[in-house]
């Protein structure tokens, strides 16, 4: 097995702060905007986002989370059924510009599911879609982000290892390749 | 990742501790859910369950099937009085005949102890029991015991004691093998001749005197008196019963603490349980009708997607 590092701390700190300032330069002050992080792994970049947001605008911005298990299209079609996570979204999404944020896009199902899943909480205005690895060419239906932290090159046997540490300081993201 | 052990819901005997709790863990997520401003997901948009009850029912058909509509199943009900059961069909046949139609999951409630567990052995689809004749209800017992853990933080150690006709009930039965299950102690109290001869063999309490098993117990979970059941006198008139096990204002205010009061519906106001009761704080009875559909979500799509 080999892995390759895509992101270590510091290098993680500079791209979230580059992203951060390309949410403001579309969304200025976030009085219409909101983040929603996709559960499971793409809350952890969505509070680290919202965080740094708040301390670039001074203001408290709204953060949910939303769980895309039951809008998945392949239940009753992989081997085991996914263990679903919170969903918590406490404000109105009518309205605002969402930006949906998770750590890695590949195949696009996961974000299709999660537009699925926002319509049950009401018509967003606009929806924009961040993520910390795009792996290229990997795409089932036309998705694409608005806001990448890196492409990757990438084949289908490979894997995207994301380990965020709460202290910040142990942040790593792999690319991991099996051997055949 | 989990699923559930079993591709049928027969009884909480069949289930161990595990798969009691992915199920609550799964209803918590769909208790959100039914929360929303628009109440629905598409997880079961290609399955069709089937509702076959054979015996009367409110407030379980209407749960599971508000359940089913919210996870977009294709939902038929079937009810025995108005079927061809009344032209004499076996029930393997009535089954048979509603599968060939393309159902993928049916929801059996039957007069008879182990009806479901016979057509699990018979056929394909996945099987719910929604309540056979004197044996099981398994669902009720799983939103009780959910109720139960959302109330009072955990089942664990909690004192449970169940109130009420012990022998003709499933209600009694699912719900001993669920909270026992849970790690919680159970007691049952009622009238001699309401509790079953060997019911210590289940490793519950017993108790008769209605006072002192409140003084026991954190939550009391009080039975319907069913006399649509019992072909014979249990005891002299209901006026009596209610006097002696009758969960009244009065005895609740003479007890030194405050306990959770539940009742799996539908209420004989004023028989095992007064009006003042049924809709104190103390009471929980409405959340345990909302926590039904909850639950059935997740036992529907647990099942639908154990492979």
């Amino acid at each position: 097995m080999q892995k390759r590092l895509l992101f270590d701390s510091p290098l993680l700190k500079v791209t979230i702060s580059r992203l951060c300032q390309q949410l403001i330069e579309v969304h200025g002050d976030f009085s219409q905007s909101v983040i929603i992080g996709m559960q499971p792994r793409g809350i952890y970049l969505a509070e680290r986002i919202k965080e740094e947001l708040e301390s670039l605008v001074a203001k408290d911005i709204h953060l949910g989370y939303l769980d895309t298990t039951f809008h998945r299209d392949d239940f009753r079609r992989r081997d085991e059924p996914i263990t679903p996570s919170q969903t918590k979204i406490p404000f109105l999404i009518e309205n605002k510009n969402v930006i949906l944020v998770d750590d890695v896009l590949f195949t696009g199902r996961t974000v299709r599911a999660a537009l699925d899943a926002m319509n049950t909480f009401g018509r967003p205005a606009k929806v924009e879609l961040l993520v910390l690895i795009d792996r290229l060419y990997s795409r089932h239906i036309p998705v694409e982000a608005n806001y990448v932290g890196r492409k990757v090159n990438t084949i289908q046997s490979q894997k995207v290892l994301v380990e965020l540490d709460e202290k910040q300081k142990e942040d790593h993201i792999w690319l991991i390749t099996k051997e055949e | 990742m989990s699923q559930l052990k079993t591709k049928h819901l027969l009884g909480i005997k069949n289930l161990d501790r595990e798969d009691i709790e992915l199920i609550f863990q799964t209803a918590a997520n769909f208790k959100e859910v039914i929360n929303r401003p628009i109440k629905k997901v598409p997880s079961l948009r290609d399955v069709t369950v089937a509702n076959v009850f054979f015996e009367n029912s409110t407030r379980t058909k209407l749960s599971f099937e508000l359940a089913e509509k919210r996870l977009s199943a294709d939902v038929i009900n079937f009810s025995a009085s108005g079927s061809s059961v009344k032209k004499g069909e076996t029930l393997l046949d009535t089954v048979n005949n509603i599968l060939a139609m393309k159902v993928d999951m049916v929801v059996m409630r039957h007069s008879s102890p182990g009806a479901p567990h016979f057509l699990a052995k018979h056929i394909d689809a996945n099987i719910i029991n929604a309540g056979d004749g004197t044996h099981e209800h398994p669902t009720q017992a799983l939103l009780d015991s959910f109720s139960i853990q959302e109330t009072c933080g955990q089942v664990e150690g909690k004192k449970v004691v169940i109130v009420g006709d012990i022998l003709h009930s499933r209600v009694a039965l699912s719900n001993i093998f669920a909270l026992q299950t849970l790690g919680a102690e159970v007691m049952v109290c009622g009238p001699a001749t309401l509790l079953p001869k060997h019911i210590r063999e289940l490793g519950v309490k017993v108790e008769t005197d209605i006072k002192k098993a409140l003084e026991w117990c954190d939550v009391a979970n009080i039975l319907r008196i069913q006399l649509e059941r019992q072909q014979m006198k249990y005891f002299p008139s209901l006026r009596e019963y209610s006097n002696y096990f009758g969960v009244n204002k009065q005895l609740l205010d003479s007890l030194k603490k405050e306990i959770t009061i539940m009742h799996p519906g539908p209420i004989n106001r004023g028989v095992e349980i007064t009006s003042d009761v049924a809709d104190s704080d103390h009471s929980i009875i409405l959340q345990q009708v909302e926590n039904g559909v909850a639950i059935r979500m997740a036992v529907l799509y647990l099942l639908a997607g154990v492979t």
